[in-house]
């Protein structure tokens, strides 16, 4: 007999980060060993993490694909699960199951340029492709990031962010919406949409990653599209209800598309076929 | 019949009406709820006596209200059931005209709630010779009895809040049933979840529910859902007096208190 | 080719027993007041007669209105997680009607596909089914337009159609064989028995080709839908009573020491049903949860599944407290053009 798909695997918190008001990252380590050394997934995936009794919530998997023996993910406390999740503490048991959905296909990006633009808590999906390429950095052209939030508290990763700066090999582009700057912010005040208009990437040969809330989306995109940068190259995410995970539950789709399946990785060009339902 | 389609025309083409909400011919020779926005559609408005829906439900949903102000074919249970949601603060002055068809045809149009005030008749009690007898034989359990009998009902019950959507009363933009922090009623259809929602659901409706029977009428597994009301309703008008739906400013038997209550606790 | 026997009507009872003898389970239609339902029946003294379609569908065979996923305590050693005992036992669905026998196809194909979906297979690979032939239908039945009919075998295990006071038994799947193996002396050979003469006769309410080709073109017409769906309730009477309706929740309940993850029935039509916590909702209005009913069965389903979401058992139209006939607004649709 198969196995219960809906039977998580049990994770123990190893490391918590309060990354933000309201925001926290896990390290979460499988309690069985042998499962975790088999435990596979790709960059752009996501999983169901659960509090036994809470319930069950979706988020991606914020951690690299290249670094084995850990999950990481990074939420924002919103209802149930994510206050429950948001009181554990380290050494504390949780429920995961997944890798879902599908992935950034990162193999055929090789050579190329990228560029990740993210804003608010939208990071997470792209920290998990960053740190991919960063840890297969030679064999990528120029790599940008241009992250922005409401305000210098609200910027998530922080410490990682100073780490990319550092490196050399990666630009970054920090930057907070007007009024959210502190005195001694020396990174970009602006909306997203507007900075990167500014700084306007090239877009020769470059792959460009944009997730974020639907309004900076809303507003980037066309920013893209005027510094041509193609459609088929253009990649974001989409998030809807799910519950399954795994296409059965039936609430996640976008007209005939399932998020949870077909998901939640789009490119731009997929993204303009679907109907208005996310 | 005429004389309704007629005044819906009048109301639909001066644009004092967006829409008129009344009946039309459904399926297997029944009638069904019609939402007519079109003055040239007005022929589809039937009125007999398979007309039974409490059309009054229509008046809270977003989708309706999104189209203007409604006209609405009123029978008893959609009069009563005006006068309960404006005096709930849901329903104002002129929000909303009536229109009665008249045994001989016509139809007579009320525009204000004072004039529906006049309209509503004020019967003890709306059942069919069924529904009493099945009540009477309720009343006659034992407590430990009745408390069998409505576990047995409940235990059909699938949680398809039909009763709750066909319900006027019933327009809690965030019924307590979905409130998750804390989760107060069990979300599956089990003993207990049924239960809860049940005991939630009377609890809520009680001093409030005009006897329409349009809970019933929805459940598709039969739940008598309105008999429950009926006994609590007897008890609230027993205790504090009073009556859903025969005033547009009552105040809810259940939240106000006068010196001459019964109950003592609240002195 | 379905091998065909004759069984006589009187026989039923010693089917019954043989099949009860060998541990199955017998559900069939009862009657509970005025509704009828899928339940335990001991003999076919016990199942409703005289029934056009019951209220609830056999669904809740396979796929109950609530189950534990699994189980979970709280020990010494943290969390444990406890898989369900197996429970289920060879379960006989007898006397359900060839739309419904249909309906487990499309059940399967949800949880099948991609990934197999273990606590719907646990019961589903246990169940068989002996279904009954229509000779009656009502206003709502259409299964003649979703591509089945009154004496349709597909999905059947044995049909049986009533033919005077004897059966026509159609032998349909490897399974039937051993279900006919079981009580092979009941049966005779079926000669002379003419089965189209005894089936109900039900109209086409719509042209499936031609909704087909229509609907995927449909999403954005606005106004179609707000038309069609404007009484709509936002309930979930559709979903629960349709046999092929498999939208669920799962939630966690918990106690003391341990708890259970669940799954139960949902409802597309419910606003909640795809609300964000954030408060933003994809399907904001009923209108756009109509729309998804109807595509999901008629266009999503199809085209990613290879199968209809629908059978036109006429339950959802029978139970709507308003009266949304499916049947009704599908040929509507059909109609209107692209
Ligand atoms: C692909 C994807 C990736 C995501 N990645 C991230 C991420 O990396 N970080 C992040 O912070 N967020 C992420 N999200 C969003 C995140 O899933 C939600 O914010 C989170 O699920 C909220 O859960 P909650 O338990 O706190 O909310 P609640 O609203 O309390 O929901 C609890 C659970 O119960 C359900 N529920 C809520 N109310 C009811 C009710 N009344 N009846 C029945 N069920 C109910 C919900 O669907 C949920 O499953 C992602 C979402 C998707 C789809
Ligand atoms: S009878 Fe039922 S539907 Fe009518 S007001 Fe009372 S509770 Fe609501
Ligand atoms: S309509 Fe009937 S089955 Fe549905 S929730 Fe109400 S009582 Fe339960
Ligand atoms: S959608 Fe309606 S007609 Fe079709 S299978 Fe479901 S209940 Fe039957
Ligand atoms: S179609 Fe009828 S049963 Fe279905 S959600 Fe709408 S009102 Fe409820
Ligand atoms: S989350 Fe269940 S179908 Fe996509």
């Amino acid at each position: 007999m198969s196995e219960n798909i809906y039977r998580p695997y049990l994770m123990r918190i190893a490391h918590i980060v309060d990354e933000a008001p309201g925001i926290k990252t896990f390290r979460l380590t499988f309690q069985d060993e042998e499962a975790g050394a088999r435990f596979r997934f790709k960059a752009g995936q996501f999983g169901l993490y659960s509090v036994f009794g809470q319930g069950e919530s979706t988020f991606c998997i914020a951690s690299s694909p290249t670094r084995s023996g850990y999950l990481e993910c990074t939420f924002r406390t919103m209802g149930r699960v994510t206050t429950a999740l948001a009181d554990c503490d380290v050494g504390d048991i949780i429920g995961f199951r997944g890798p879902y959905g599908n992935t950034f296909p990162i193999e055929t990006w090789e050579g190329k340029s990228i560029l990740f633009i993210a804003g608010g808590i939208a990071l997470p999906p792209l920290r998990c492709v960053i740190w991919n390429v960063l840890d297969l950095r030679e064999r990528f052209k120029d790599v940008s990031i241009i992250y922005g939030a409401r305000s210098v508290a609200d910027l998530v990763y922080k410490h990682e962010l100073e780490e990319w700066h550092a490196r050399g090999d990666v630009r970054v582009i920090t930057t907070v919406d007007p009024g959210g700057e502190t005195p001694d912010w020396s990174g970009e005040i602006g909306f997203v949409p507007t900075v990167v208009e500014q700084i306007a990437p090239s877009s020769a040969d470059t792959v460009a990653l944009v997730c974020g809330p639907p309004i900076m989306i809303k507003f980037t995109l066309p920013v893209l599209e005027k510094l041509r940068f193609a459609k088929n190259m253009t990649y974001t995410t989409l998030e809807n209800r799910m519950k399954c995970g795994i296409g059965k539950c039936g609430r996640c789709n976008v007209g005939k598309v399932f998020v949870c399946k077909d998901g939640p990785v789009f490119t731009l060009e997929e993204l303009e076929e679907l109907p208005e339902e996310y | 019949m005429t004389g309704l389609q007629d005044a819906a025309r009048d109301l639909l083409q001066s644009g004092e009406a967006a829409v008129v909400i009344g009946f039309g011919g459904g399926s297997a020779g029944g009638a069904r709820p019609l939402m007519v926005r079109d003055p040239t559609s007005v022929g589809d408005l039937i009125f007999d006596d398979r007309c039974v829906h409490n059309l009054a439900v229509y008046l809270l949903k977003p989708e309706v209200k999104s189209l203007g102000k409604p006209a609405i074919v009123g029978t008893q249970a959609v009069l009563r059931s005006i006068l309960q949601l404006a005096s709930e603060q849901q329903v104002k002055d002129r929000d909303v005209i009536a229109l009665i068809p008249e045994a001989d045809g016509g139809v007579r149009r009320l525009e204000t709630l004072g004039e529906i005030e006049g309209a509503v008749s004020k019967p003890d009690a709306v059942l069919s010779p069924e529904e009493q007898n099945c009540l009477d034989e309720i009343a006659s359990l034992s407590r430990e009895e009745r408390w069998r009998f409505w576990q047995e009902e409940f235990s059909r019950c699938l949680k398809c809040y039909a009763c709750r959507a066909a319900c006027p009363m019933c327009y809690c933009s965030q019924c307590i049933v979905e409130v998750n922090q804390p989760q107060w009623i069990p979300v599956p259809a089990h003993p207990l979840g049924n239960m809860g929602w049940h005991l939630v659901r009377a609890m809520h409706l009680a001093g409030r529910c005009v006897n329409c029977g349009e809970c019933a009428r929805a459940c598709p597994v039969d739940i008598p859902l309105n008999l429950l009301n009926q006994v609590i309703e007897k008890e609230v008008a027993e205790q504090f007096g009073g009556k859903a739906g025969l005033s547009a400013t009552a105040s809810y038997a259940l939240s106000t208190f006068t010196t001459d209550d019964k109950d003592t606790f609240i002195r | 080719m379905i091998e065909q026997k004759r069984m006589s009507t009187t026989s039923l009872e010693a089917l019954f027993q043989r099949y009860k003898t060998a541990g199955w389970w017998i559900l069939a239609p009862r009657a509970e007041g005025d509704i009828t339902t899928f339940g335990e029946v001991d003999s076919p003294g016990d199942v409703a007669a005289g029934l056009i379609q019951t209220t609830l569908s056999p669904k809740s065979a396979v796929l109950p209105i609530w189950e534990e996923l699994f189980r979970f305590r709280r020990g010494e050693s943290g969390i444990e997680v406890v898989e369900a005992a197996e429970s289920s036992v060879p379960t006989i669905i007898f006397g359900l009607r060839p739309c419904d026998a249909r309906a487990f196809a499309a059940l399967d194909a949800v949880f099948t596909w991609d990934s197999q979906d273990e606590p719907y297979l646990a019961r589903r690979n246990k169940v068989a089914f002996v279904s009954i032939a229509c000779n009656q239908a009502d206003d709502y039945c259409f299964c003649t337009s979703t591509g089945g009919g009154p004496g349709d075998t597909a999905g059947s295990d044995l049909l049986l159609t009533g033919v005077g006071d004897e059966y026509l038994v159609e032998v349909v799947t490897e399974r039937g064989v051993e279900l006919a193996g079981i009580a092979g002396e009941l049966f005779g050979p079926a000669e002379g028995m003419d089965k189209a003469a005894h089936l109900a006769s039900v109209p086409v309410r719509f042209d499936l080709d031609r909704l087909r080709q229509v609907l995927p073109k449909t999403f954005d017409r606005e106004e179609l839908w707000i038309d069609q769906s404007l009484r709509c309730l936002g309930c979930g009477a559709c979903a629960y009573v349709c046999p092929t309706c498999v939208c669920f929740d799962i939630q966690d309940e918990a106690t003391r020491h341990g708890g259970a993850r669940v799954r139960c029935w949902d409802s597309c039509g419910f606003s909640l049903f795809t609300l964000h916590t954030s408060g933003h909702n994809p399907r904001e209005v009923q209108s756009h949860r109509w729309r998804q009913r109807v595509m999901h069965k008629f266009a999503y389903m199809p085209e990613r599944l290879q199968v209809l979401g629908c059978v036109g058992c006429g339950r959802c139209s029978r139970a709507c407290p308003v009266d949304m006939n499916l049947a009704e607004h599908l040929a509507v649709i059909a109609e209107s053009g692209e």
